[in-house]
């Protein structure tokens, strides 16, 4: 083989090499941390997985929530309306538009006892607004986006 | 009146777009000189008529126009003036609106300064353009109308603009990014132009670099007052979510600074000419795509706007259209660059091609990351997943350490070829001087050490270091365009000092605070006492009140608030910050948790101010860049006046 063929081949497998292992390190990483989202009918059934991170959301259901006097602990139930409900404990400070009646979207983890921990609340910001994921289980028809109060 | 006045405004700005797409076009075709230079007066025509139609919905906004709907529905009487300017861009209509009268100030800078460009491509660059404000227009009027009026049953007062947009950063913040995001239109422009004129070559390069680091320059503020906002006014403290449409921004901003090196190379040394056409169009269609993301609600997002599926169509359309139409051009015309290349693997053609290998490879990373949740629906049938931020960061985080590790080299690299060893040979003692500096300095400031902190660390401050002694080497012989690298590159060094130092020694606690509850962080003391009800101009607030004291010193005191406001019936919580350069201290309210407790935020970030000064300095560095082009246009006429006088 002639020198620059050779030279030319070496580039060629280093890109090979390269770039094959970047994409596979690539999925490792996307499908190590993808959440998916449950509905809470979901959760109550088993379908969704224990102690492994997901989304969870549903509306928050009157006059569950409850906070613990000594720290930032606070306890409610969220329901898909149609009698699934879900109790979820999260330690922090919720979003801004957090209220009793209306949808939150929860990220954290299936206890074995059921309870959800949940590690970000996510709350909308908006009155018209509904997370798509949310709608989509609610059958609501009319989805409209302004913006989301965030909390790490 | 004044409504149907910028509505009209809008049409003819419209009318004179088509025309724009048109007219220059049939005049290569025909040859015809006069339609070719018909751009310039057509352009400033569309320019005109933007600005007249943004003065029309400024006017309506001022003066509280509420038969207007998107008035209506962003403004208020309460709502203090500066807002009521900004709400202009505080929701879609508007702010395409903006978008689009930036696109036709662009298009009109073209017009003007376009002195070392042929007719006939300048023709080709402004009927591109044309089309383009035809596509904005269009979509502008018929899909989202900012001057639809609500008659004849109107709003008595507006439901006022969004709280959270009722801020400094966000008069400012829209209007920097769509200046990037727009202005890679004519680096697109220019690309298409030279691919149907079949003529790529250095002059092309050269016209395109001061617009692409002009454009570039206003995403880097862009982006990093989007950052700072965030931090300060939703982010509860962070800097970056690696939220859609953060996302969507930074990847035409990575591709964009693959665009500005390739570039530099194309026309310094005639190489990467096809793959540099390619990032002009790669990076003005992923500024489209975060147009599409943003707008037609598919993802969800802390800044979406109003979901409309006609809109995300629309967009989707004219993106095919933009994206298929020059990538097809490009398949069929890419290949007319043949050029030998001619460089060693240590040259600087060979770190630029690193760089723009690593800077795609991780744009591609995060375009498969903002996507993956669509694809993943579509492919199962409706299950609804997210990517978190550790894959953004398990993948983004090793790509940049290797670009920084390159970057350490290219104040000393030389075209053609470098003598690496030679400069690692005379520099082996600085680098580990360097290095020990680092970790010593860790050691005794930082209560932890970490191997990724300080690899990091060390190599921002290796690039810092080679920046300064190539500086120090070369101090009689400044140009412009080095001192804009200079400062570009130190930018990086801050942001990575910034960054690092903030993600790895920044302590925070929620914790719940009665009257009197103190609390120790980071050798500082907070003491809360309590919260009382303040007045603002259209909110009501509970102001805390925290004291922040250092061994037994004060250092501040502190009001954070929790804000009302009446009208959109939404509660805004208002971080207190005391800022000096080397940490921040970061209090925000949660909520009231009992009588008088409250759930509050503290934070401390060492050098978190960092981040954006160096995103500051990387802009001004691309600025100052700007300066060089004119300076050598000069030198160009001065050489052909008095062709022996002045040597390049």
């Amino acid at each position: 083989m002639k020198p620059h063929r050779r030279q030319r081949l070496a580039v060629i497998l280093f890109l090979l090499i390269t770039v094959g292992s970047g994409v596979t390190f690539m999925l490792i990483a996307l499908n190590e941390n993808i959440n998916l989202f449950y509905s809470t009918e979901q959760i109550l059934t088993g379908a969704a997985p224990k102690n492994k991170t997901i989304k969870a959301g549903g509306m928050v259901l009157e006059g569950s929530v409850e906070r613990s006097p000594h720290n930032l602990e606070v306890r409610f139930l969220i329901s898909d309306m149609q009698g699934h409900s879900v109790p979820i404990i999260y330690t922090g400070i919720l979003p801004d538009l957090f209220r009793e009646g209306q949808g939150v979207v929860t990220e954290g983890m299936l206890e074995d006892s059921g309870n959800f921990r949940a590690s970000r609340v996510l709350a909308k910001h908006d009155e018209n607004y509904m997370p798509p994921e949310l709608a989509d289980m609610l059958n609501e028809k009319h989805v409209q986006n302004k913006s989301w109060s965030k909390m790490p | 009146m004044i409504p149907e006045l910028g509505n009209f405004s809008l049409m003819l700005a419209l009318a004179l777009s088509l025309g724009l797409a048109i007219f220059p076009a049939l005049g290569v075709r025909t040859q015809n000189v006069v339609f070719m230079r018909t751009g310039s007066s057509l352009s400033l025509g569309i320019f005109f008529f933007m600005l007249g139609s943004f003065f029309c919905l400024l006017h309506a906004f001022v003066n509280d126009d509420f038969t207007v709907t998107y008035v209506a529905n962003n403004s208020n009487t309460a709502l203090p003036l500066p807002y009521k300017i900004s709400a202009i861009w505080g929701a879609h209509e508007g702010s395409f609106l903006l978008w689009t009268l930036i696109m036709s100030g662009w298009t009109l800078a073209v017009a003007v300064f376009n002195r070392s460009l042929s007719t006939d491509i300048t023709a080709r660059v402004l009927a591109v353009l044309g089309g383009l404000n035809v596509g904005f227009l269009a979509f502008l009027l018929f899909a989202s109308n900012p001057f639809e009026r609500s008659l004849p049953f109107h709003p008595q007062d507006g439901a006022d603009l969004n709280p959270l947009l009722q801020d400094f950063g966000l008069i400012v913040h829209p209007p920097m990014l769509y200046m990037g995001y727009v202005g890679f239109a004519v680096p697109f422009a220019l690309a298409i132009a030279t691919l149907t004129a079949g003529r790529l070559d250095s002059a092309w390069a050269r016209w395109s670099r001061p617009w692409t680091n002009a454009a570039w320059a206003f995403l880097t503020i862009g982006i990093t007052l989007g950052s700072w906002w965030a931090y300060y006014e939703l982010g509860w403290g962070g800097w970056w979510f690696w939220d859609a449409v953060e996302n969507a921004s930074f990847m035409p901003w990575l591709v964009g600074t693959a665009l500005v090196h390739s570039l530099a190379a194309s026309e310094k040394r005639g190489v990467f000419k096809s793959w540099t056409v390619l990032l002009a169009i790669a990076a003005f269609s992923l500024s489209l795509l975060g147009a599409f993301l943003v707008r037609s609600g598919v993802l969800t997002s802390v800044h979406a706007f109003a979901v409309d599926p006609l809109r995300g169509v629309f967009i989707l359309v004219f993106l095919v259209v933009v994206v298929g139409g020059s990538l097809f051009l490009y398949a069929l015309r890419g290949g007319l660059s043949k050029n030998r290349a001619n460089f060693s693997w240590q040259s600087r053609e060979a770190f630029i091609l690193s760089n723009n290998l690593l800077l795609v490879v991780s744009a591609a990373a995060i375009l498969i990351g903002t996507l993956y949740p669509l694809f993943y629906e579509v492919v199962t049938g409706g299950a609804k997943i997210s990517v978190g931020p550790p894959y953004f960061n398990a993948v983004f985080v090793p790509l940049m350490a290797v670009l920084f590790l390159f970057m350490i080299f290219s104040p000393f690299s030389k075209w053609g070829d470098t003598k690496l060893d030679l400069v690692l040979n005379e520099n082996k003692w600085w680098i580990l001087v360097v290095i020990l500096g680092v970790v010593t300095t860790s050691y005794f400031f930082g209560n932890n050490v970490f191997f990724y902190g300080l690899l990091l660390k060390s190599l921002g401050a290796l690039i810092l270091f080679f920046l300064v002694k190539n500086l120090l080497q070369r101090v009689k012989n400044l140009s412009a365009s080095y001192i804009g690298m200079f400062l570009a590159h130190s930018g990086i060094a801050v942001a990575i000092f910034g960054v690092v130092i903030t993600t790895y020694y920044s302590e925070g606690k929620d914790v719940r605070m009665e009257p009197g509850d103190k609390l120790d962080l980071s050798g500082y003391q907070f003491e809360f006492f309590g919260v009382e009800k303040v007045r603002g101009p259209n909110y009501l607030a509970d102001q805390g009140e925290i004291l922040v004291t250092r061994d037994g010193k004060k250092v501040a005191v502190l009001r954070p608030e929790k804000r009302f406001y009446p009208v959109a019936q939404d509660v805004m919580t208002e971080a207190a910050m005391h800022v000096t350069p080397l940490r921040d201290l970061y209090i925000a309210l949660g909520e009231p948790v009992g009588e008088k407790a409250w759930a509050v935020r503290v934070n401390v970030k060492p050098f978190v101010r960092w981040i954006w000064f160096g995103g500051l300095l990387i802009a001004l560095g691309s600025f100052f860049t700007l300066f060089d082009g004119r300076y050598r246009a000069m030198k160009e006429k001065a050489a052909k006046l008095f062709p022996l006088g002045v040597a390049t």
